[in-house]
């Protein structure tokens, strides 16, 4: 029998596999910005296939946030105020990070859009780190005392289950975020990126073995074997839709290969959440200090709000967003090389007013993209 | 200072500095969603160079508003663990409902109209802006019912075996009076920032680049001053609407929370009538006024509605909660309350006064043939351009000092009459909070330089000429960049 708060354990796991999908890849566009973008207008192209979504994936985060507040107060509570200086730093990435990818183009200087290209590495990398290092403490355990607040420090978050954790989740993001290049480009950085995927693929697989693997013999909560089991099950598709999803794209098959590391990056999530079901944040201290399902959540009148409320309004979210996707399903080529159509180029309008406006109007790219510059193209190099 | 004076400074430099944001991207979207459905319906040019124009300006704001609002949502749990224990069940369910409802609207189809110009049909693209502005109306809904539910709780009760507030009736929760008074006055006020800003570009361009005789200033000239009419005429009504819905906030907060309108005033003694001083000179503490203007009645008048109704002083509430919720002291910061409520006021007021002169000098000079600009030199034109430099910062100050007026007129309280202050604070070591205290000041202030710099440099680029966006029908073209 399923209790509302065992639904909104579910519920917040789906959040979060949600946002490990949709931000992961557009982390890994971030991570990716320097290895694949050798030139200021690659990276542009880079950050341009992200750009219409990478907010609306993020809202993914907020939606996770507010529900674990909602519905399970004392896990919002003792999870934030004890991942203290780790969340600081997320939050410090993603502020920079999105700041950076709405500013950069704004000013023709090089070293602005470098500055900001930095800011985009820096502030994907961490977060991709981080998150997995957080849900590996969450498993692991952390010094929560009796009234559930956390007494260690920093370097108490540092075991190396949650650094392997990190690990994970950066191999996977960005091995999703290559895949997700490969599916968005065209010509040598479509190339380039599939042939990055291999390689990272490879390191993903390891790592991400390694970790579901210590996670199924050690994490599971014991006497829960309903649960244990379905981790496992969980953990095995993880392990199978990432081979076949990496091996999919050695074999040139881009959409499988991203559909399949998604599926990976949703069953690993899975794996995860029903290893630590019934708790929610363990305590390091005593099993007794360990916060659960049941002496964390909100009562039962505010979870059957909630419950109404996301029926009704995920479906369309869900709709919504996709339709984004739709939208903007077409590849993007970096100005100058071969795929990209030529454009008519309209005179520009007098004064530094031209350069504003074309900001707001795509159609007319090369030209002033990088302005004082030769269009590059990509066979040149 | 220890972790609640720390976390305390941190919730106050960050959300003040969030909401340097968000009424701008409030009231903006709509000007600018107002401006492309006039293009749309007129075909006429100005409206669509317009769009652009201030739709640049929007977007620069509103990523600031965007990312800053993570913050805000993390640190209840990070700062103020205590409290999100205490009302979780409560006050979650607002910010998961506005993530849901309103975080997805405005960032999906904020995206889909920033990269959509050349692929949306353009009645499809103007709704995307429509609906983003939904979004941010939307989202406001809901932090405004949450922060008002802790001016003034309803719907909930206590649960004296957990320790917490549990949730009785969500629809009271958010129909709570004190919600749908300051639902009106906030976003009132956020169309007066707007507004304002709107107006003052294109006052700063009409006096610094008068239209020269070619066609194209001319019709830059002539898009400006429909810019400086609409945005001049927003402020003005928007400040018409911030009035009246404030004074009747002041009626709805002397109900439910007398101390801070006590606490407004610094009216120590119950007084019946009371008078309303413009300014004092001297020390508030209630002993040594040494000179202060004063308004007979007007007090009595704000809080009651009647110049000689009874307005209760600070010593007397005082006494009255030592009784109800045992000793202690139940006073807010007097001087902080004082001065926010007559600044936010005054430096409101003088925003509208000078959008309605500029209104005025916008019809004296089409009425003396010049439609393209304005007829003024010497000291006037300097005035003018220094008030419309003025303009925008005006109601965003009477916006911040609104809101310091509020949170700190609440004080003792985090959730007033349930939850001190001190009491909602995280176990934190104050080595931490003063790490991010630093961190995040240094952070917010570095980028409200950049901020504030792109911002100037897109102000003053002016109109661009814009060709009419692309046919979405063309399906092999690749996808453009515009980032």
């Amino acid at each position: 029998m399923l209790h509302l708060s065992d639904i909104w354990f579910i519920a917040i796991a789906v959040l979060w596999a949600g946002y490990f999908v949709l931000e992961g890849f557009d982390f890994g566009v971030g991570i990716l910005l320097p290895v694949l973008g050798r030139t200021s207008t690659e990276r542009r192209a880079l950050i341009n296939t992200i750009g219409p979504v990478w907010d609306g994936n993020e809202v993914w985060l907020l939606t996770a946030g507010g529900a674990t507040f909602a519905a399970f107060p004392g896990w919002y509570a003792a999870m934030f105020s004890a991942f203290y200086l780790p969340l600081l730093l997320v939050l410090v990435c993603l502020i920079v990070r999105g700041v950076a990818f709405e500013y950069r183009g704004k000013r023709d200087s090089d070293r602005w859009r470098l500055g900001w290209d930095t800011a985009i590495f820096g502030g994907s990398l961490i977060p991709a780190l981080l998150w997995g290092v957080a849900f590996g403490n969450v498993l692991h355990g952390i010094p929560l005392n009796a009234a559930h607040n956390y007494t260690g420090n920093f370097f108490s978050l540092l075991n190396p289950y949650s650094l392997l954790g990190g690990v994970t989740t950066l191999a996977l993001f960005t091995l999703n975020g290559a895949l997700f290049l490969g599916l968005k480009t065209t010509d040598d950085l479509r190339r380039r990126a599939n042939a990055l995927a291999w390689k990272i693929g490879l390191g993903a697989i390891v790592a991400g073995a390694g970790f579901l693997a210590w996670t199924e013999a050690s994490y599971r909560s014991p006497g829960h074997v309903a649960t244990g089991v379905v981790s496992v099950l969980f953990a095995a598709v993880a392990a199978v839709t990432l081979i076949g999803g990496v091996l999919g794209s050695r074999l040139g098959r881009e959409g499988y290969a991203f559909a399949a590391v998604a599926v990976a990056i949703v069953t690993a999530t899975g794996a995860l959440f029903t290893a630590l079901f019934p708790d929610v944040l363990r305590s390091s201290v005593s099993p007794a200090f360990t916060l659960t399902v049941g002496n964390a959540s909100s009562t039962a009148k505010t979870l059957a709000l909630m419950t109404v409320i996301a029926c009704i309004f995920l479906p369309f979210v869900l709709l919504y967003q996709g339709w984004t996707y739709w939208v903007f399903r077409k590849r993007i080529s970096v100005p100058g090389s071969s795929a990209a159509a030529p454009q008519e180029v309209p005179p520009a309008a007098s004064g530094p007013a031209g350069g504003a406006a074309r900001l707001l109007a795509p159609g007319d790219v090369a030209p002033h993209t990088e302005p004082g510059k030769p269009a590059p193209t990509t066979a040149a190099r | 200072m220890n972790v609640l004076e720390l976390s305390r400074w941190q919730f106050g430099i960050t959300t003040v500095y969030h909401f340097l944001f968000v009424p701008i991207t409030i009231g903006l979207v709509f000007l600018v969603a107002g401006f492309e459905t006039a293009w749309l319906r007129s075909g006429d040019d100005r409206w669509l160079k317009l769009t652009k124009f201030y739709g640049k300006l929007f977007l620069i704001n509103f990523a600031m508003g965007v990312v800053t609002g993570i913050v805000q949502e993390f640190q209840f749990g990070m700062n103020w663990s205590a409290y999100s224990r205490f009302v979780g069940d409560i006050f979650g369910a607002p910010l998961a409902i506005e993530a849901l409802l309103a975080f997805f609207l405005e960032s999906t189809f904020l995206g889909l109209w920033i990269f959509g110009w050349d692929r949306l049909p353009r009645k499809v693209h103007a709704a995307c802006i429509w609906i983003t502005a939904v979004g941010t109306l939307l989202s406001a809904y809901f932090i405004l019912a949450a922060n008002s539910w802790m001016q003034h709780p309803v719907g909930y009760h206590y649960n004296a075996a957990t320790h917490r507030e549990e949730l009785t009736s969500f629809v009271s929760v958010m129909t709570n009076p004190t919600q749908l008074v300051t639902f009106p006055h906030t976003i009132a006020a956020a169309f007066m920032v707007a507004g304002a800003l709107v107006a003052a570009v294109a006052l700063w361009h009409l006096i610094r680049r008068p239209a020269g005789p070619d066609a194209v200033s001319q019709s830059s000239g002539a898009a400006f001053r429909s810019a400086a009419k609409v945005g001049a005429i927003t402020t003005l009504v928007a400040a018409v609407l911030t009035a009246i819905s404030g004074d009747i906030q002041g009626k709805i907060m002397t109900k439910y929370q007398p101390m801070k309108m006590a606490a407004a005033e610094a009216l120590y003694h119950t007084s019946k009538p009371a008078s309303f001083s413009l300014f004092t000179i001297g020390s508030l503490n209630g002993s040594k006024e040494v000179f202060a203007i004063k308004l007979p009645g007007l007090l009595s008048f704000l809080a009651t509605g009647s110049f000689s109704g009874q307005v209760q002083g600070i010593d007397n509430i005082q006494a009255q909660y030592s009784q109800i919720y045992g000793p202690g002291s139940y006073t807010p910061i007097i001087p902080v309350t004082y001065w926010s409520f007559r600044l936010m006021i005054g430096v409101g007021m003088l925003a509208a006064l000078i959008a309605l002169i500029a209104l005025w000098l916008l019809r004296r000079s089409r009425l003396q043939g010049n439609p393209a600009g304005l007829n003024l030199t010497g000291g006037k034109r300097r005035a003018l351009l220094w008030s419309a430099i003025a303009l925008p910062l005006l109601p965003l100050i009477a916006n911040s000092f609104g809101w310091i007026f509020t949170e700190m007129g609440r004080q003792p309280w985090l959730v007033f009459g349930q939850m001190k202050t001190a009491a909602g604070v995280s176990a934190n070591s104050a080595g931490e909070v003063l790490a991010s205290v630093i961190i995040l000041t240094l952070l917010y202030g570095g980028l409200a330089v950049i901020e504030v710099g792109l911002l100037l440099k897109y102000a003053k680029a002016g109109l661009a000429e814009e060709r009419p966006p692309g046919s979405p029908s063309d399906e092999d073209k690749p996808l453009e960049l515009v980032y």
